[in-house]
């Protein structure tokens, strides 16, 4: 649901991180926040416990650059990622443009990434959305870690709608701004498309 | 795309702010601004100079969703008044008809009272410029007008250069 404003000549949209517990979502928006120019960006906003895990959300709003003299802003959300934040997550894809699925790709991670997934297509439903619809990217974080899936299996496993794909160290910004790129170029054409 | 995007003209923005600058004045208020339930800030009036309004229009939002969703827990529909007290400062948050939120922001210049009755007051005001805006939004779409000109001008390439 994007906020077109005439007044100020902005078109604001809205991207959420989704996946589960510790897979890097907070991770992939702290090193966007890094990499981004002052100018470009606002605040990082984490509302997270003392022991920095996400409790309600993290938010980055970011100005992309001028389309036909309309500025181009993102806010960028993290969801809750631990699976007893349900409610709190549903409330968050409220008014989504586009959704990155940020998947961890450790071994003994496989199951919460599906679940994860499964959990995303449920709480867009009761919100009115359909995610084979929605812009989508996946993002296959941890590829530095020694015990993980090859991408072909996740691929097999997650990608079911051939969205873009990437591997990633979000901790090193590997993979980090294509995935954002790869969501903001579909939210674009979708509204392009859409009007 | 799915649900229905908010879009705000020239001619009711400006409504708006004048309707907001009128609450400002009135309400004797520090800050008062409107977002959207989604969190983007629609309009803002008063000392916004040093507060990060994008920040707290997306928190703000935040907090009516959290709210919304114990209210739905108890079987409410909706809680549609916030109050926070501060030391200093406090916040009177309110719905606006299901999609606009309007903050109140207000030191001891002034009373919970008196900031509540005119919020009360520039809300049915506010609510009657919105549905004017849904009303227009659906018959430029119907005629096919809505945003053709904008949209049809950008190509694939100004997206594309976007990210370069």
């Amino acid at each position: 649901m994007s906020f077109i404003n005439y007044s100020s000549r902005e078109i604001n949209c809205k991207i959420v991180y989704y996946g589960p517990g510790l897979c890097g979502k907070t991770t992939n928006l702290q090193f966007i926040y890094r990499r981004t120019n002052p100018e470009q960006k606002g605040k990082l906003i984490s509302l997270a416990t003392e022991t920095e895990r996400t409790l309600f959300f993290d938010f980055l709003p970011l100005a992309l650059g001028d389309i036909k003299g309309f500025k181009i802003r993102f806010h960028l959300y993290t969801v809750p990622g631990q699976v007893f934040y349900a409610a709190s997550r549903k409330l968050i894809l409220k008014g989504v443009d586009g959704v990155v699925f940020v998947a961890d790709s450790q071994i003994e991670r496989t199951e919460s990434n599906i679940e994860s997934l499964e959990d995303l297509k449920i709480n867009l439903s009761e919100q009115g959305y359909d995610l084979d619809k929605l812009p989508f990217a996946m993002q296959y974080n941890k590829r530095d870690l020694p015990n993980i899936v090859p991408v072909a299996d996740l691929e097999k496993l997650l990608n079911y709608r051939k969205v873009p794909s990437f591997e990633a160290v979000a901790v090193t910004g590997k993979g980090v701004f294509e995935t954002l790129k790869a969501v903001a170029k579909q939210v674009l054409f979708e509204l392009k498309k859409h009007y | 795309m799915m649900g229905s995007d908010l879009i705000m003209y020239e001619e009711e923005f400006q409504r708006i702010d004048a309707e907001l600058k009128k609450l400002y004045h009135q309400a004797n208020a520090k800050v008062v601004f409107l977002v959207d339930k989604n969190g983007q800030l629609i309009a803002s009036a008063g000392e916004t100079h040093d507060i990060d309004t994008t920040s707290l229009a997306s928190l703000t939002a935040g907090n009516i969703a959290a709210t919304g969703g114990i209210a739905r827990l108890l079987g409410e529909k909706e809680f549609t008044i916030l109050f926070h007290e501060g030391e200093k400062d406090n916040i009177h948050i309110s719905l606006i008809g299901q999609r606009i939120i309007l903050v109140v922001i207000f030191d001891n210049r002034t009373s919970l009272g008196l900031v509540r009755l005119r919020v009360k007051k520039s809300s049915e005001s506010l609510a009657g410029i919105f549905d004017e805006i849904t009303k227009k939004v659906e018959k430029e779409k119907g005629e096919g007008k809505l945003e053709e000109a904008l949209f049809a001008e950008i190509s694939d390439e100004d997206i594309d250069n976007l990210f370069r």
